[in-house]
Formats: structure tokens, C-alpha cells, sequence
């Protein structure tokens, strides 16, 4: 293996939690609740999956614990944003500090623990494939479930009665309400969903990605991944291509620090961030507004009665 | 009153003393009505009167306090939008129930029950559109789309599950005469076919061509069941209001002097993706004549009151002249200093703060009278507030209450009020009586044509013609940022209106006014 290769394996790694997290976030967005909690209901994703993991000594139990450790979170916030008809973003960033705080509780124990890494699936025939076969296709099963996802997620939105539902619902709540569609029903089970994903993505960063728990081990990968969502104009094959960006940006800019360029570590530490703000404006600018968003993004909706 | 119903068997649907009680108020009040099959039924009464809830009821929206609901003679409970279209009930939404980003087969894929796939939407869609004349294109995206085509989306949606009883809610509000024309038409096809319709409306002329019988509202009950071609329109309207509706009075005579508002070649460019451009407009309004700009919405008229109002300023100073001053480059305020006051269509957030008091949103139009170096004028502004709301009968919870608190009529006739009491030189108003009840809007309308007499310019944009034909003594219309010439109101006809609505007559080469 090459050291180029070594960089573009990193890479996919580097890229899959921000693609499984913002496609979860997709979907909750889709059907028009803006949950800022993200970095939160991955923390616990973490926390949880790794707690589970080392106790039963199993990576199994450990994803199906963070998983369900982001979903419970998320029911959390469907909780106080669909029932009380709360404010969605000072409940998302409330539900961020809170899953912060309370993953550090759960993993305290755990810290300086390690988990062995998780076994590489061959793909037959496409693994031999030059330059990308490798790269792709001698990966961990998260990734080619990251791939499974995005597609998919795509099929579901455009081409199924139930996908249709849900984009209608964000789009409009009021008028879908008249229709007959059961807007909170479908907001739940999106935020749900958003949860689930979330949890997994952080199961994959301890699991996979560091394979041991400290606090704050995400670093800002949830709101980055809520970056990527209005990156990708709330589709999802445009979030594949800028999760990969992302990531690429990400691992490379680590590269060039070690490299040594004579640019100050931090200027290169934030070239993602940046990459992502001057991205948000080429594409804004192109549409002249914010393209894609659903209309009905952020709002509660409180029925008529 | 009653009207005759020469009809065997039970009607389709009845509605036996339905109550809605919000609190202490009583929006429904112990209503009946009956629909026979086939039947074109209108539903008339004011802003306010409960024609909403009781659709609202009927299409399972909301849950009646009390009363029954008999289809075909047996009762039934409907509890949500989707029981009420199992039932055979369609609604065509007043304000549509569209959604923007998505196609037109989306939007109605989205509302069919049961198995289908995009295809076999497509497949149907083509074959409504052909049997009632109902032109749609199945990918184009809503946003796209002109308020006809939108609405023929609700209808064809409509017509997809085969509805018994289809009900309209104010369906010609957003449509040029043509268009309505068209629609009743289809209405009148429907009808043939068995199918009954529920038409709610506030304008007679339409109802009078379409119903045979008309139950009207007001304040939550029925106060009539009758043949609206066997009433006239003053009979109805009474009804509807509740006691008789005067005419307009223009009894003085009508002698126009200098000009006060000149509009030269103005041109502006859109804002936004859906804006609409301002293309060479000329226009000329003289102290002591009310001048009517007409058009479907959305062609202009936003446009053209920012500029003329100078929320944006026009390129040239000379474009828009304000009583002999070239003022195409003034603010708001600069404009109206020279004795310019303007009146915007959104009440609420535009022309009032909603959550500050009357008397604090007097100061929006008469800082240089209610302010003193930088302090409020407290007082002042109470007891000129106290002034317009005895003036022009604004009806208010409390003494000087927030803005918001106000009804939608009530809040009208405070910010048209306030504007006129300043006795301005010249008087922009858009949509003055938008959403207003009928006895405000009388009362609106009266004081823009007292105003006019007593020598001011009075420049009125309406959707509403009917207004514009009571006030104006001059016309003109927009469409998409184009202004007709400008006429004497006795020399526009109904049809010659609806074609420069449509455009039709800009393309066959009308001059425009200089």
C-alpha cells in the first residue's frame, strides 16, 4: 500500500460519519424540523456504543447501543418540538449541550479503553478494480451501508408514495394537514430517523474511526454535517459528493501541517470550515436564494382546531 | 325566505344545527343547511360571518361543538379531511393548497388515496385536463405557475377522486374575468353531471350566474335560504350586512384641476427571482379625481406602490413628479412633506406595528407633528388616535390597544384614517379593502371619494373592479409591469378590462398614455 493510498483509505473514514449523520439529518429536515442537535445525539452515539461494546465485548451490540442511544435522544427532542410545539432551534442547540454532557458522564469509565479494529469486507471482482477498487470496495461494512443509505434514501424521497408524503409535509404543513397527510406522525418518525443516524455515525467514530472514548470526541462533526445538508441543497446524492469533499479536506489539511508549508497550523485547520462558507455562497449566489430548502424548515406546526 | 327544491329522495348532505363555539365565541350558531344532488349551492355572508368554519366543519378540518351531519339521509361523523374525501368530498382551497418546489403530477399524486403510480397520474391528469378544458403541464413545478393554473390543480385533484360534492372557497378571488368565465363553464359541466358544488362567495354577480339557491350568513347563523336571481344585489347585500347598503355617494361635481401626481416613463428593475419588472409606466392623477389602477395580482402592483410611495427610488428624479416636484429620488418621508401619503395592501407589518399601540403607530406618518427634538409627544399621539378612531368608527377591545388585537376592517379604516386626516395633496392607497367586511369597505370607499372632492388626488390599486367602478372616476391597468392608457371609467367595459388583464390588448398594439 502506498502512502497515497493510505490517504484516500483514511479519507473514506473520515468521510463516512459526516455521510451517515447528514443523511439522517436530510430526511429529518426533508420533512421540515430543523434538529440543531446533531452533535449531540452523536456524542451519546459514541458514548453509548463504546460503553456497550467494551462491556459485552461485542461491535455488534455496541452499534445496535448507539443507534438507539441517538433515537432516544432524538424522541427527546420530537418530544418538546412536536408536542409542545417548541422553538426547533433552542431546543437543537439545548439538546447538543445536553447530549455533550451527558456522553462524558456515560463514558467516563471508559476512557483509555480500546476496542480492536473491526474486520475489512472484500467486494469480489470490483475490489479489483485499479486505483478505486481498493478504496472503495475493501471497506468495513459501515461504509458500504453509507453507500446503501444514500441511494436508498434517494429512491425513497423521489419515487415512493411515502417519500412524496414527507416532502410535501415539509413543504407545506398547513396545506398538507388539509390534505389529510398526518404531519406529526411523519415528523416523528423523520426525527427518529435523523436520531438513528446520528447515533450510528457516532458509534462508527468510536467503534471504527478512534476505536477508543474521550469526551468531546466529536469535534464538531455534527454541525458539520448539518453544514453538508444545505451544502447539498437537501439532496442526497449531492451529500455523497460533499461529505467526500469534506472529509478529503479534512484529512488532507492534516497532511499539510505535517508536511510543513511555513502556514500556521491553524489557518489549515480551518480551510474545511472555509471551504464550506465560500461553497454556500458560489451556490447561492448561482440561484439567487436559498435553493432547495423546504418551506416549512424550522417551523412548528400547531394543528387547527 | 325560502326557495323552492324540486327534488325526490334525501339531499346529498345536510347539515342539522351545527355549532363551533372558540371560547366565547360563537362562529357557528345552530346552522342548517341542505345540498340536493346536482345542486350549485352558494354560501354567502361577510369576512367573519362563519362561512369558514362551517366548510372547515363540513370538510373535516375541525370538530363541530354541536349539530349533526347527514349524508344521503344518514348521519355521519367526519373526522378528518381523508374520512370527508372517502365520503365523496372535494375542496378547492382559497388559498391554495399547493406545494411550491414540487410538479404539478406531484402536488396531485399527493393527494390520491389508495395504489398509483406517477405515470397512471400523468395518464389521468391528461385525460380531466381534456374533458374540462383544464390545460395543465404535468413537470412543471408549482412556483411557476399563474393563480389560474394553480387553481386548476386543486380542481383537477379534485376531480380525480370523483367527488359528489365539490366545495369552492372564494374561487374567483385571485382570477381575471376570463378565467372565471372559464371556470364556471367547468362548474356548469359538473353540475350536469350530477355532481353538487358548494360555492362560497362574497360576490353576487358570480353567484347570481351560477346558484339557484344561496344560504347566507351573518355573525355565525342563517339569516336566509333564497333564489339569488329572484333578489337583486341590494336585497342580498342587506341581508349579507345587515342593514341597507347606501351608494356611494359622488354627487358633487366632478372638476379635476392641476395635476398633482405625474409618472414619466418609469422603469424598474425586479427584485428577486419572482419579482416582476416596471416597464415604461405614464400615469397623470389631478386634485379632486380618484384614479383606479386594476390587474390580477402579482403584475405589478406591489412594484408600482414602492415606487411610487419611494420605498425604492426610481433611476431618474424626473420619472415620478409629486406637485410640481420632481421627487423620483426622495424617501418616504421627503414625499411626504410635500403632502403625499401612502397606504400599503399588508396592514399588519407594513402600514401597522402589530404588537405597538394606536397611538404609537400614529407616529408612522406623522413624526414631524407627534415628535419633538428626538421625545414623543405622548399625548398628542393618544389624543390623534383617539380622533381617527372616532372618525372613521374604528371598533376597539379597549381604549388604545395593540395593532394586532384589531379585526382585519377595523385595523383598515385606522391606517386609511390616519393618513387621510392628514388632508394629503395626494393619497396612494393599494387594496384598500382587501379582506374587509362590506360595511367598512363602504365606509373606506366613501372616504376616498369624499377626499377626492374636497380637492385631493386619489390613486386607488384594486383587484376588486367592482370597487374600482364605484370610486374611480379614471382608470388604467397593469399587467406584468405594463400600464394601459389611462381612460374616464364610462369608457371601460368589463371585457375591455379582462383583455388588458390577459395582455391581449398591449399585443395588438395598444398606445400607452403619455
Amino acid at each position: 500500500m502506498t502512502i497515497f493510498e493510505a490517504i484516500l483509505l483514511t479519507i473514506v473514514t473520515a468521510s463516512t460519519p459526516l455521510l451517515i449523520a447528514a443523511l439522517g439529518e436530510l430526511v429529518t429536515e426533508r420533512a421540515g424540523v430543523l434538529n440543531l442537535g446533531v452533535e449531540g445525539m452523536m456524542a451519546m452515539g459514541a458514548a453509548c456504543s463504546f460503553a456497550a461494546a467494551v462491556s459485552f465485548d461485542s461491535t455488534l451490540l455496541g452499534v445496535a447501543a448507539g443507534i438507539l442511544a441517538g433515537a432516544f435522544m432524538a424522541a427527546l427532542f420530537a418530544l418538546v418540538v412536536l408536542g409542545f410545539a417548541a422553538n426547533q432551534v433552542g431546543s437543537g442547540l439545548a439538546l447538543t449541550i445536553f447530549g455533550l454532557g451527558l456522553s462524558g458522564l456515560i463514558g467516563a469509565p471508559f476512557v483509555g479503553a480500546r476496542r480492536d479494529p473491526i474486520p475489512h469486507v472484500d467486494v469480489p471482482i470490483l475490489s479489483d478494480i485499479p486505483y478505486i477498487g481498493r478504496l472503495f470496495f475493501e471497506q468495513d461494512l459501515f461504509v458500504y451501508a453509507s453507500f446503501a443509505l444514500t441511494i436508498l434514501i434517494a429512491v425513497y424521497l423521489t419515487r415512493t408514495r411515502s417519500g412524496l408524503t414527507l416532502r410535501s409535509i415539509g413543504e407545506n404543513h398547513t396545506s398538507a394537514n388539509a390534505l389529510g397527510l398526518p404531519v406529526l406522525r411523519t415528523r416523528f418518525l423523520a426525527i427518529l430517523f435523523g436520531g438513528a443516524c446520528a447515533g450510528l455515525a457516532g458509534a462508527y467514530l468510536a467503534l471504527v474511526y478512534t476505536r477508543f472514548w474521550s469526551p468531546g470526541m466529536t469535534a464538531g462533526r455534527g454541525w458539520i454535517a448539518l453544514a453538508l445538508v444545505v451544502f447539498a441543497a437537501w439532496r442526497p446524492g449531492w451529500l455523497l459528493i460533499g461529505a467526500y469533499i469534506f472529509g478529503a479536506a479534512t484529512v488532507l489539511q492534516l497532511h499539510a501541517q505535517a508536511a510543513q508549508f511555513g502556514v500556521p497550523s491553524q489557518v489549515l485547520s480551518a480551510v474545511p470550515y472555509l471551504a464550506t462558507i465560500i461553497a454556500l455562497l458560489l451556490l447561492s449566489l448561482r440561484h439567487g436564494r436559498a435553493i432547495g430548502a423546504p418551506g416549512s424548515l424550522g417551523t412548528p406546526f400547531v394543528p387547527d382546531r | 325566505m325560502k326557495a323552492d327544491v324540486s327534488s325526490s329522495g334525501p339531499p346529498l348532505v345536510e347539515l342539522i344545527r351545527i355549532s363551533k363555539r372558540y371560547g366565547d365565541l360563537l362562529a357557528n350558531d345552530g346552522i342548517d343547511l341542505s345540498i340536493e344532488p346536482g345542486e350549485i349551492h352558494a354560501l354567502l355572508g361577510e369576512n367573519g360571518a362563519g362561512k369558514s368554519t362551517l366548510v372547515k366543519i363540513l370538510y373535516g378540518v375541525i370538530e363541530p361543538s354541536a349539530g349533526e351531519i347527514r349524508w344521503e339521509g344518514r348521519p355521519v361523523s367526519i373526522g378528518s379531511p381523508v374520512e370527508a374525501r372517502t365520503l365523496g368530498l372535494g375542496m378547492v382551497f382559497q388559498h391554495f393548497s399547493l406545494f411550491e418546489e414540487m410538479t404539478v403530477a406531484e402536488n396531485i399524486a399527493v393527494a390520491l388515496s389508495g395504489e398509483w403510480s406517477l405515470a397512471n397520474v400523468r395518464n389521468r391528469l391528461s385525460e380531466i385536463s381534456r374533458t374540462y378544458g383544464l390545460a395543465l403541464d404535468a413537470d412543471r413545478a408549482v412556483w411557476t405557475l399563474s393563480a389560474g393554473e394553480r387553481q386548476r390543480i386543486e380542481i383537477v385533484r379534485c376531480l380525480l377522486q370523483n367527488p359528489r360534492l365539490l366545495i369552492l372557497d372564494e374561487p374567483t378571488s385571485v382570477l381575471t374575468p376570463q378565467e372565471a368565465e372559464h371556470l364556471f363553464v367547468t362548474l356548469d359541466k359538473l353540475s350536469a353531471e350530477g355532481c353538487s358544488i358548494l360555492y362560497i362567495s362574497h360576490k353576487l354577480e358570480e353567484v347570481r350566474r351560477l346558484c339557484r339557491r344561496a344560504t347566507i350568513l351573518r355573525a355565525g347563523r342563517v339569516v336566509a335560504t333564497i333564489d339569488p336571481r329572484a333578489s337583486t344585489a341590494r336585497e342580498i347585500a342587506a341581508l349579507m350586512v345587515g342593514n341597507e347598503v347606501g351608494d356611494i355617494r359622488t354627487d358633487a361635481p366632478h372638476t379635476p384641476q392641476g395635476e398633482v401626481l405625474r409618472v414619466r416613463n418609469l422603469d424598474m428593475p425586479p427584485v428577486g427571482l419572482h419579482g416582476q419588472a416596471l416597464k415604461d409606466i405614464n400615469l397623470v392623477v389631478r386634485a379632486g379625481e380618484v384614479v383606479g389602477i386594476a390587474g390580477v395580482a402579482g403584475n405589478g402592483q406591489s412594484e408600482l406602490f414602492a415606487a411610487l410611495s419611494g420605498e425604492r427610488l426610481a433611476e431618474r428624479n424626473d420619472a415620478i413628479t409629486i406637485a410640481g416636484k420632481p421627487s423620483g429620488g426622495m424617501g418616504i418621508e421627503a414625499r411626504r412633506r410635500l403632502s403625499a401619503a401612502f397606504v400599503p395592501e399588508e396592514r399588519l407589518g407594513h402600514a401597522a406595528a402589530p404588537t405597538h399601540r394606536l397611538s404609537e403607530n400614529t407616529l408612522i406618518s406623522h413624526a414631524s407633528t407627534e415628535v419633538r427634538s428626538g421625545f414623543i409627544l405622548l399625548n398628542a399621539a393618544k389624543r390623534l388616535a383617539r380622533t381617527i378612531i372616532k372618525s372613521f368608527d374604528v371598533r376597539t377591545p379597549e381604549g388604545d390597544p395593540q395593532a394586532r388585537k384589531l379585526s382585519g376592517g377595523n385595523l383598515q379604516k385606522f391606517v386609511i384614517g390616519r393618513e387621510i386626516i392628514r388632508k394629503p395633496k395626494l393619497l396612494i392607497v393599494d387594496q384598500p379593502t382587501w379582506g374587509v367586511d362590506a360595511g367598512a369597505a363602504r365606509l373606506i370607499r366613501q372616504s376616498l371619494v369624499d377626499l377626492a372632492r374636497d380637492g385631493s388626488a386619489v390613486l386607488v390599486v384594486s383587484q376588486d373592479l367592482d370597487e374600482l367602478f364605484e370610486v374611480a372616476d379614471q382608470m388604467a391597468v397593469i399587467h406584468q409591469g405594463m400600464l394601459s392608457p389611462q381612460k374616464p371609467i364610462g369608457e371601460w367595459t368589463k371585457e375591455a378590462i379582462g383583455l388588458e388583464m390577459l395582455g391581449v390588448a398591449q399585443a395588438q398594439g395598444g398606445a400607452h398614455a403619455d
